[in-house]
């Protein structure tokens, strides 16, 4: 298996380091979100095959702030994960609140269905 | 004060392949902005990993997308393999190679195809069709199956190509060549065509990287960014060059599609010239335990693929980070100032490919 | 000035004729491995139930006591061939003509025939 490169930082150095990866020319190419024990969010960056990864581990009621003040194309993947896992996100460039995919239960990836 | 009108473009369209749904902003027939809604096909297929185990789960995963669904099943499988430490044999890396370049061409017919239509030219259409069949005919000659191969598994592939189906593959992809030149001839010189696409939703190097463009959207304006360069499967091996252009419009963006499908041609010969004899699968044993991301180039740009498990036989998350997802910003904002005849084929050279984003 | 690019093009295909068939006059002939409905060799099977753990979308039913029945939902059969290739005794295979469509949704049975010999 290839080295992955993961580092973990705290909910509120996100902006900080966001920015810092900007300056050097980075460019943001996913966020994923999973849900087990707490939330647990990975930033995904990359420069000319050069793959860093951030993560976040963080219990669920946490208000983070977004990043889109820095990338401004992040407004989908956020949107997509405060609706889908009921995270805390606040001040999205372009929120959708809840309205993006219109599914009629309340963060359904966030619990495991009964067999 | 010019006045604005509202008009809704989507879901149903005849342009569009899948529905999306954009609110356009006018303001006497040029476009000020414009609103994305998506949803109209959220399956939730991401959440499947808790019902189906990790060795059913490569068929989910290859039904996310009828047209790109090979690089679905591969990407998957890739990463469980990285996980779990498992060898791939040659031969089907190899194998795995030559059936994603031709799901690749058959991608970029389709695309071709569509664009034909869009500017209302439908014999060229009936003609790229036309020659997209023959691809598909090699698919379901090989694999079985038209669009939807069930043929990637975790350890390698599970059907064999020998040396005879091997030269009727190459036979008909000659024939294909050089029918291929005289409709793509059509595409790059026809001046009607030429009137409708050159100069048209121009984004500059810096815009399209600042904007997170990938795939050809990215390399019609310069960004040099092709996964397969970094030589994932066969590739390392094969000697290609990524297709770039410069002008960054739409005609760009086709130019660069074009050359893409005789460069699949050509890597196709060479992945059958190479490939060497032995096995195509290899036994799996255990659960996979660990994360791990993987980078795959589909026929629309990059993919991203992260498997996460725990050591049972139900895997924690699987998530897909389609190209058609991080090109939508791009779209909007070259949607600006353009004419509302235009729409339609802005829309489309970003090659939308809804049912992947919305999973 | 290019306006007349597909002249070439639109000539050969008056001459070629149609590029289609004419189904359903004339029928398709699928390929040897164009993937299609499951068949199973009944007098082989041991009813051991590895199909039907494996295949991803529940079609298939096996049960042992109180008579041997292997059975399949054709409508809710994907094609993909894993019950194929997970069989010990190699009894199930695949045909190359799908199931046709139909009305309602069609369950086969086989049931075993066979004569024990204790």
């Amino acid at each position: 298996m290839e080295e992955q490169n993961i580092r973990q930082i705290s909910p509120e150095e996100i902006l900080k380091e966001t920015n810092n990866i900007r300056n050097k020319g980075y460019r943001l190419v996913a966020i994923s979100c999973t849900y087990k024990d707490g939330m647990e969010l990975t930033y995904s960056f990359d420069k000319e095959y050069d793959f860093i990864n951030l993560r976040i581990n963080m219990e669920d009621d946490v208000k983070i702030e977004s990043i889109t003040r820095i990338y401004p194309y992040a407004f989908l993947y956020e949107n997509e994960i405060k609706e889908l896992f009921g995270a805390k996100i606040k001040n999205i460039v372009g929120d959708f609140h809840d309205q993006l995919y219109r599914i009629s239960v309340d963060a359904p990836f966030k619990s495991k269905e009964e067999k | 004060m010019a006045k604005r009108t509202v008009i809704p473009f989507g879901p149903q369209h005849p342009v569009l392949p899948e529905p999306i749904h954009l609110d356009l902003v006018l303001e006497d027939e040029k476009v000020i902005e414009a609103i994305p809604q998506i949803g109209y096909v959220h399956r939730g297929l991401e959440k499947l990993v808790e019902k189906k185990d990790f060795k059913q789960f490569p068929y989910v995963a290859e039904r996310i997308c009828g047209i790109c669904s090979f690089s679905h099943g591969m990407g998957y499988c890739m990463s469980v393999e990285s996980i779990m430490g498992i060898e791939v044999p040659e031969r089907g890396i190899y194998l795995r190679t030559i059936w994603a370049e031709i799901a690749r061409m058959q991608s970029h017919l389709l695309w071709l195809g569509l664009t034909a239509d869009a500017f209302g030219f439908e014999s060229l259409y009936m003609h790229t069709w036309r020659i997209r069949e023959q691809v598909l005919d090699i698919m379901e000659m090989t694999t079985g199956g038209r669009l939807i191969f069930s043929v990637c598994d975790i350890g390698g592939v599970r059907k064999d190509m020998d040396a005879a189906m091997l030269d009727k593959v190459l036979a008909i992809l000659t024939d294909l060549e050089k029918e291929l030149r005289e409709v793509t001839e059509v595409f790059l010189a026809d001046d009607t065509v030429k009137h409708r696409t050159v100069g048209l939703g121009k984004l500059s190097k810096k815009q399209a990287y600042d904007l997170g463009a990938i795939g050809p959207f990215a390399k019609a304006s310069g960004i040099n960014h092709d996964m397969r360069t970094q030589g994932y499967a066969a590739y390392g091996k094969l000697d290609f060059e990524p297709i770039m252009a410069e002008e960054g419009d739409c005609y760009a963006r086709m130019k660069v599609r074009i050359d893409e499908l005789f460069q699949s041609i050509d890597l196709v010969r060479q992945t059958v010239a190479a490939i060497p004899d032995g096995e195509i699968l290899s036994k799996v044993k255990g659960n996979p335990k660990g994360e791990y991301f993987t980078r795959v180039e589909q026929p629309r740009g990059e993919a991203l693929y992260y498997v996460k498990g725990n050591g049972t036989k139900f895997l924690d998350r699987f998530r897909v980070r389609t190209p058609t997802f991080a090109n939508l910003p791009a779209l909007l904002e070259t949607l600006k100032n353009c004419d509302l005849a235009d729409v339609p084929i802005l829309i489309l050279s970003i090659d939308p490919c809804i049912s992947c984003t919305e999973r | 000035m290019s306006i007349l690019s597909m002249a070439k093009l639109l000539v050969k295909s008056v001459f070629h004729g149609p590029y289609t068939d004419r189904y359903p006059k004339k029928s398709r002939e699928n390929y040897e491995r164009t993937r299609g409905s499951i068949d199973n060799d009944i007098d082989q099977c041991i009813f051991c139930g590895m199909c039907m753990r494996r295949c991803p979308t529940s079609a298939i039913t096996v049960t042992k006591k109180p008579e041997k029945k292997w059975s399949i939902e054709r409508m809710q059969c994907i094609q993909c061939g894993y019950c194929v290739s997970v069989c010990p005794k190699k009894c199930l295979s695949m045909r190359n003509q799908y199931t046709t469509p139909d009305t309602h949704k069609v369950r086969d049975e086989y049931t075993d025939a066979r004569v024990s010999d204790h």
